[in-house]
């Protein structure tokens, strides 16, 4: 690392010692040296350190991968969790009881923007040196002066008959007789989650995209306040129905590490095999949406109808359609009969022998083509800026899979390739998630030729007072992180889970720059976030 | 008794165009693995749509609530003069080719001001593109229409339809090449993939659906029906135009026979056919509308200089 600011040197504190071995050797060579929080380091510097911090993280190539606050007697601690060469450092700050600033990371990763006003609307925080000083979260569900996450706010909030509208939110604006703005949402004509989309266009090309998140807000992290660690996981298979068995497991796998639980193996090969199963049937849905968009019915119903069968399977196998709280503390909630490790593979076969037919008519469809190849190009520059995750950071050529890079259990005894493309557009998304599909059934047969006998579920004991630990999990649209933090009665005090969307979102903001407006549908399938994932 | 026949031709033709629809709908949920709804049901969606109350924007003016009954009027007009199951009825002799491109013309003229009317962006995106693509599709229409009139020397449909019936078959390539472009325009000017998806659901893609998004209740079920017809009415004038046989020529109850399941054949397979390559392509980028209707307009040409070069 060559451009080290010298008042961080002259800091001489642990974190310039830390940081500054960042740019050789990676968090690893610290490890003796420091705490650890589940996989990460923890590294706790003062709140006067906050911006220098980040700069010298992004002066060594490190991947801002999560950011909340939390609140420990009346006082802010904020957290930042960092990467590196698949290695985690979790910066930690407390700011003095009745101080509210800190300054902001944004300029330096300016992937933690909309975390940050999360954090800022949620506990009443200011990040100073912010570039965007308006809400996020927020819109009109609670006063000004309150703040949801804090300790003295009540668990059953100040509910209101009728929520006042969000208006006055100051969108982006442009001025001139050729720039059209288009308000888009919150509701859709489709079944689809809201979320408000506003262009500024000249003619159909798209001069600028702002999105307002934020509608499908359910106060997750305050309802998971007080839970016991079952219940927990039940929430966080909740918050987002399309990645129920990617946040439980996150959730679970934190809660399992705080209290220093090892789930046996089986219920580790059954976690993989329900994962790689959701990765599965939500890639096919989106290929087959990704058909639709573009109008090309054929392709639409055809993998509409994989994906079904795919679900039906899983409700004949394991109880439901989505593998809904089948991902446990301490385990898993369903077995795999000798009746389903028979049939599996043979679906699988059949499945793979469908795709390989579908494929050729995705390729030899000009019009099809025509749509998906160069349109809502990301370049790899801005993925990695905004710190861009799953099929949307490897189709940008970003080669960051948690399960190849810095595998958990079961993956460390399995060998994952995940699939990386360059070219940035609708697609390499597109292509990138049927590799991954072939990819996933591969896995399974391997999880399935490798389980072993035994229990599904370890015995729950509550962990020492105010243990805290990291999920890690790679979701099907990317990492999952969770951070958990029990009280002194063995329930959860803190827990936020940070889905992938939270960084694919804003990515789809700048691929759509230059594109033109009927185009947007189709990109914004393709990148796919989840508007309840990060509203949270 | 010609008059009544003529009455008796165009309410029939307004009143099967929904079942046209239908039909189609039906074809294509069978290629696309999913069950099909009645045939029956676009009547009921006009009928339920025509029991309910329109709910219209207070910016709108008195041209968003006329706009529905101008655009079924030229419609059901355009559906008296097109000759459907007979041919020399006397409604045939008041209007010719250019008036039927007229009243589509007036259609979408008051359809595109509504769109615009209301103020929403999704209207003035709507009628922006409408008329990005009529501007490309009439002439293309007009041409190939043009080297039918130059073969049979008059614009009168019904009259020309008599005179291609007369001089019995005969390949001509002016005709293939007319044909290619009118089916290119029928696709675009009608709102079928790959142009415009009249099935989606995604307002930034739309066409003609962006621009009757504020429509509802009566005013919609007059704006879907006419779709309806002028779906039809392409329908019609391809199978009758390029394959008149069957057309009843006099009107005894045999012939009136004849003529009605002719041409309900030919559409039936027109349909079918339509339903087979609107399942099997992908909708097009929007600026490549005009390569594809910039294609329609040179088959109608080539169509109009192999008449003159070969034919005449």
């Amino acid at each position: 690392m060559n451009a080290v600011p010298s008042s961080n040197l002259k800091a001489q504190d642990r974190l310039a010692s830390c940081l500054l071995s960042l740019g050789t050797a990676g968090f690893a060579a610290l490890k003796s040296a420091g705490s650890t929080l589940g996989p990460a380091l923890l590294c706790v510097i003062p709140s006067e350190n906050w911006a220098g911090a980040a700069e010298l993280a992004a002066a060594g190539d490190c991947r801002w991968a999560a950011g909340w606050a939390d609140e420990q007697g009346g006082a802010a601690i904020v957290h930042a969790l960092l990467e590196k060469a698949g290695d985690y450092l979790l910066l930690r700050t407390q700011l003095p009881p009745g101080c509210n600033e800190l300054a902001s990371q944004t300029p330096y990763f300016p992937g933690a923007a909309r975390p940050e006003r999360h954090a800022r609307d949620l506990f009443g925080l200011d990040f100073l040196g912010h570039p965007d000083s308006r809400r996020w979260v927020r819109h009109q569900a609670w006063d000004e002066r309150s703040f949801p996450l804090r300790e003295n706010f009540p668990l059953s909030g100040h509910p209101q008959p009728l929520t006042p509208p969000d208006r006055h939110y100051a969108f982006a604006s442009a001025r001139g007789d050729e720039v059209n703005e288009i308000p888009v949402g919150p509701v859709h004509a489709g079944i689809i989650e809201p979320g408000h989309f506003r262009f500024l266009a000249v003619g159909e090309t798209v001069l600028n995209l702002e999105e307002r998140l934020g509608y499908v807000h359910k106060g997750i992290e305050k309802l998971a306040v007080g839970r016991d660690p079952e219940s927990l996981a039940r929430l966080a298979g909740r918050i987002s129905g399309d990645t129920t068995v990617g946040h439980a497991w996150a959730a679970c796998q934190a809660m399992e590490r705080a209290s220093g639980i090892e789930p046996p193996p089986r219920a580790l090969w059954l976690r993989a095999i329900f994962a790689e199963r959701e990765r599965v049937a939500n890639h096919l849905n989106d290929i087959g949406m990704i058909c639709n968009d573009t109008a090309f019915a054929f392709g639409y119903y055809q993998f509409s109808r994989l994906r079904e069968l795919w679900l039906r399977d899983n409700l004949r196998w394991f109880g439901h359609r989505l593998l809904m709280d089948r991902v446990v503390p301490g385990g898993v909630a369903a077995d795999l009969t000798a009746e389903a490790a028979a049939a599996m593979p043979a679906a699988i076969a059949s499945l793979k022998r469908e795709l390989d037919e579908l494929k050729p008519i995705l390729d030899s469809g000009p019009i099809f083509q025509d749509r998906v190849v160069a349109a809502g190009i990301l370049p790899e520059s801005t993925a990695r800026a905004l710190g861009c995750l799953g099929y949307v950071g490897r189709a940008s050529g970003i080669d960051w899979d948690l399960r190849e890079q810095s595998p958990y259990a079961p993956y460390d005894r399995l060998e994952v390739h995940a699939a990386v493309r360059g070219e940035g557009d609708v697609a390499a998304r597109l292509y990138l998630r049927y590799a991954e599909v072939y990819a996933s059934l591969n896995l399974i047969e391997a999880c399935l030729g490798r389980i072993d006998d035994g229990p599904i579920r370890a015995g729950w004991h509550p962990p020492a007072e105010s243990a805290e630990s990291l999920g890690l999990v790679e979701g099907w649209r990317g990492e999952i992180t969770a951070y958990v933090r029990f009280d002194g009665k063995g329930r959860i005090a803190r827990f936020y889970p940070r889905d992938p969307s939270v960084f694919n979102w804003p990515a789809l903001e700048k691929l759509i720059l230059g594109n033109i407006v009927p185009d947007f549908p189709l990109c914004n399938k393709s990148v796919n976030g989840s508007y309840s994932g990060q509203d949270l | 008794m010609d008059w009544l026949l003529a009455l008796i031709q165009a309410v029939l033709f307004v009143l099967l165009a929904p079942l046209f629809s239908g039909w189609l709908k039906w074809v294509k949920c069978l290629l696309q693995n999913r069950r099909p709804p009645p045939l029956w049901q676009p009547y009921r969606d006009l009928r339920k749509l025509f029991g309910k109350r329109p709910v219209v924007a207070d910016t709108a003016s008195w041209l968003f609530p006329a706009t529905p009954y101008v655009v079924f009027g030229a419609a059901a007009l355009s559906a008296a003069i097109v000759p459907f199951f007979a041919v020399n009825l006397p409604t045939a002799a008041i209007a010719d080719m250019i008036v039927l491109v007229g009243f589509f013309a007036l259609s979408r003229f008051f359809l595109t001001l509504a769109g615009l009317d209301v103020g929403t962006a999704f209207g003035g995106m709507g009628s922006s593109r409408d008329m990005t693509i009529a501007s490309l599709a009439e002439p293309a229409m007009l041409m190939a229409i043009f080297t039918l009139a130059l073969t049979a020397s008059t614009t009168n449909i019904s009259v020309a339809i008599d005179y291609l019936l007369d001089s019995g078959f005969a390949l001509r390539p002016s005709f293939l090449f007319a044909l290619g472009g009118l089916l290119l325009v029928a696709v675009a000017e009608t709102g079928r993939i790959p142009i415009d998806n009249p099935a989606t659901h995604l307002e930034l893609t739309m066409i003609h659906e962006a621009m009757i998004l504020e429509y509802s209740g009566r005013h919609l079920a007059l704006i879907e029906w006419a779709g309806q017809i002028r779906l039809m009415l392409y329908g019609v004038l391809i199978a009758n135009i390029f394959l008149p046989w069957g057309l009843a020529r006099e009107f005894t109850p045999e012939a009136l026979g004849v003529g009605l399941a002719a041409i309900g054949v030919k559409l039936g397979v027109l349909a079918a056919v339509l339903a087979l390559a609107e399942t099997s392509v992908a909708k097009m980028r929007l600026f490549r509308v005009q390569e594809f209707l910039g294609f329609a307009y040179l088959l109608a040409l080539l169509g109009m200089l192999s008449h003159i070069i070969l034919e005449v």
